[in-house]
């Protein structure tokens, strides 16, 4: 695990006796990260984890490209290949960019508000390792008899209900996350509604905090009905109940209403944490405030309330009414309008700025580039008619990784360089955090821009082999994807040399940056605001 | 927390948390209300009315044109044997035609199934008008019964003039649960 000298560094020295106290009975070793209440450390934990899932679900993605360097099957078997992809996206979604996420959420949402800790310690701890249990099960349906589940990450039915006992791990496995989230989200929600120092009113919140407030809330209307659906999916297969089974009355489209509307507001808890860390990089770099703060906490509130409405846009082809058709079509182009404002205001907040370009700048500024693109085929895609035609192509996968990875990873990438030499009291290289995102960008791009092209030519997801036509981008994705790949092993090369040799951090080594943990030591002592700051 | 919270603070803690805890189970329930919420609407749009006999009003018969109705029996994972008696039938768009399938049950045990239409060309099922079909109820059969089942239908003058040949396939489903 991690090394950061919480039990050394000059913060120490402004810790009241109190605290003194507790460090004195604190359990070392393994015992620490098990039993730990600390925002600081499951933070800590949470980002790991995440880091760890990462790389395990870019080791399923990359022998996925692999498999489809070349026309023809080489080095797995189509099932095992759909096993690859289902488990690939279950992974990145649930195991990667949601507990970055929260990690993100634990170390800074106390901090920004001037709080001492979560509201609820021991449940915080709990949310944290219920996790590696889920993982633990998602992995294991990969050595079960028929496999891993492998009807996509979405589990339609009735592909799910006939699937073999991988399907009832990954079913454990979501509902395991889910009630992992749901505790996250409730102490997130509690801490920033209850615990905010005296002065810190709603719209004096750093906007990071605002976007979490909203994701929680969205997490807690949401994952009880993906909950519902998988327990609907499991007593379809063990309990003789017929919820998608058309025998039974059933009906196999009603999972996909069920899923999607989990799905869709899925995509922006996953997206507006990286609003809220890309608000927070930019105007420190820019030397500004952030332009429009109010319109972007109303642009949130509407994504948030517009995600509720969209969802069948997933499900244009399953003969869904013209009307119905129109009204998700429509609905779906309204969330461009706040999108627009927040990617207008972020380039507002930099116009004119005294702006300088560290690795937490350059990341902010790869993913308004990238993830505008992602949003602009997002709405080609809103588009009824286009959709149909491209449904399930490869334009889709290159829609949902810009801004999945361009999007919500590059900004967890920024928020890591930018609050590194706060939490571990170190600096990175500056010079490899910039190769870093250059390799990053580019190979990013080497990979997925070309599969905008296949999709467009025809070339379906989810599949092992592919007609001859395809090949040239399909390998120019994989090497590609390798490049990508790669370049994470320098991320964790320079995170790891930063916390274990970096040279010793300030106290706020970014100049524009005003937000509260810059007025603690650096490393943060263990125990930060046990007596709220006054806030101007 | 290392240190010990503000009782007032405690109390309002953890009333948001039992508030918020109380919304999550509300929103499971609400996954679970979807279905009839779903099927209402169906009802209501006449989106998904596959169980219920069709109405014609008018049946003014087209003997000018005649449409190829092939029939198809399917079963999944049933074994039940199950075919039409004559496979392919010609009929005048508006004429009252009916046609018999035969399904036997050749196992020991009692069972029941569900048999679900569907149609090739897609388009062409809005205008299959059923009167009378096995597949508006579940089918229980005795074991080694064997059983004639009538299909009453009408093809709407209204088809499409390119439609010629229409399919018209049923695959048998087991009823879970429902072995008795």
């Amino acid at each position: 695990m991690s090394s950061i000298p919480h039990h050394q560094g000059p913060g120490h020295a402004i810790d009241d006796a109190h605290a003194h106290d507790e460090h004195a009975h604190h359990p070392g070793g393994i015992m620490r990260w098990i039993t730990t209440t600390n925002h600081k450390d499951i933070g800590t934990l949470y980002l790991w984890f995440s880091f760890i899932m990462f790389i395990a679900g870019g080791c399923l993605a990359l022998t996925i490209r692999t498999e489809l360097f070349h026309p023809g099957l080489q080095i797995v078997d189509p099932e095992f290949f759909n096993s690859l992809t289902t488990l690939h996206g279950l992974i990145m979604i649930f195991g990667a960019i949601m507990p970055a996420a929260v990690g993100f959420a634990n170390w800074q949402v106390p901090l920004m508000i001037g709080a001492p800790d979560m509201a609820f310690a021991r449940m915080n701890n709990w949310s944290f390792w219920l996790l590696p249990f889920a993982a633990v099960l998602l992995f294991a349906s990969f050595f079960v008899p028929g496999g891993a589940a492998a009807g996509g990450w979405t589990l339609y039915a009735p592909l799910s209900v006939q699937a073999g006992m991988g399907m009832d791990l990954t079913i454990f496995a979501i509902h395991i996350m889910g009630a992992s989230s749901i505790m996250g989200s409730i102490n997130i929600i509690t801490t920033i509604l209850n615990l905010r120092a005296p002065g810190m009113t709603m719209m004096k919140m750093p906007l990071f905090v605002w976007t979490w407030l909203i994701t929680a809330y969205l997490l807690i209307a949401v994952m009880p009905v993906l909950a519902g659906a998988v327990t609907m999916l499991l007593t379809d297969r063990h309990f003789g109940t017929s919820f998608f089974n058309a025998a039974g009355g059933g009906d196999p489209v009603m999972f996909q209403h069920i899923f999607w509307f989990f799905g869709h507001p899925e995509v922006y808890i996953m997206i507006l944490p990286s609003f809220g860390i890309v608000s927070t990089i930019l105007p420190a770099f820019s030397r500004k405030p952030l332009f429009g703060y109010a319109s972007m906490v109303y642009a949130t509130s509407s994504i948030a309330i517009l995600s509720f409405i969209v969802w069948a846009h997933h499900m244009f082809t399953v003969g869904m009414p013209a009307a119905g058709q129109l009204f998700f079509m429509y609905a779906t182009m309204l969330i461009a309008v706040p999108t627009g404002v927040k990617v207008f205001n972020w380039v507002t907040t930099m116009w004119k700025g005294s702006m300088t370009f560290e690795t937490p700048m350059l990341f902010a500024i790869g993913f308004i580039f990238l993830f505008t693109m992602g949003g602009f085929t997002g709405l080609v895609l809103a588009i009824t008619p286009v959709d149909i035609q491209l449904q399930d192509t490869y334009y889709v996968v290159a829609h949902f990784h810009y801004v999945l990875v361009a999007g919500s990873l590059f900004a967890f990438f920024g928020g890591v360089y930018y609050w590194l030499p706060k939490w571990s009291g170190r600096m990175y290289n500056e010079k490899l955090g910039e190769w870093h995102f250059w390799l990053t960008m580019i190979f990013f791009n080497v990979t997925f821009f070309p599969m905008h092209f296949l999709g467009l030519a025809g070339m379906p997801r989810r599949v092992p082999d592919y007609a001859t036509q395809f090949t040239d981008w399909n390998m120019v994705a994989t090497i590609g994807a390798y490049g990508f790949g790669l370049s994470q092993l320098l991320f964790f090369y320079i995170v790891l040399s930063c916390i274990r040799s970096g040279p010793p951090a300030p106290a706020k080594p970014w100049e524009g940056a005003d937000t509260l943990e810059w007025t603690l030591p650096s490393p943060l002592p263990y125990h930060t605001f046990e007596t709220p700051p006054a806030i101007k | 927390m290392s240190h010990t919270q503000d009782p007032t603070l405690r109390r309002s803690n953890r009333a948001l948390l039992a508030r918020l805890a109380i919304v999550a189970l509300l929103m499971f329930g609400f996954g679970y209300a979807m279905i009839p919420f779903y099927e209402q609407i169906c009802k209501a749009t006449g989106l998904r009315d596959i169980a219920v006999p069709d109405t014609v009003a008018n049946t003014q018969v087209d003997s000018g044109r005649t449409v190829r109705i092939e029939l198809d029996a399917n079963v999944n994972k049933l074994p039940w044997r199950f075919r039409p008696l004559t496979p392919i039938v010609t009929a005048h768009p508006g004429e009252v035609m009916q046609v018999v399938y035969e399904v036997e049950n050749p196992t020991d045990r009692p069972m029941t199934g569900q048999a679900v239409p569907s149609y090739g060309p897609q388009r062409a099922g809005e205008y299959f008008k059923k009167l009378e079909c096995f597949c508006f109820a579940k089918q229980s059969f005795e074991p080694h019964e064997k059983r004639q089942m009538p299909v009453v239908f009408v093809i709407d003058p209204k088809l499409p003039q390119d439609v010629a040949t229409i399919t018209l396939s049923y695959t048998f489903f087991e009823v879970e649960g429902n072995k008795s």
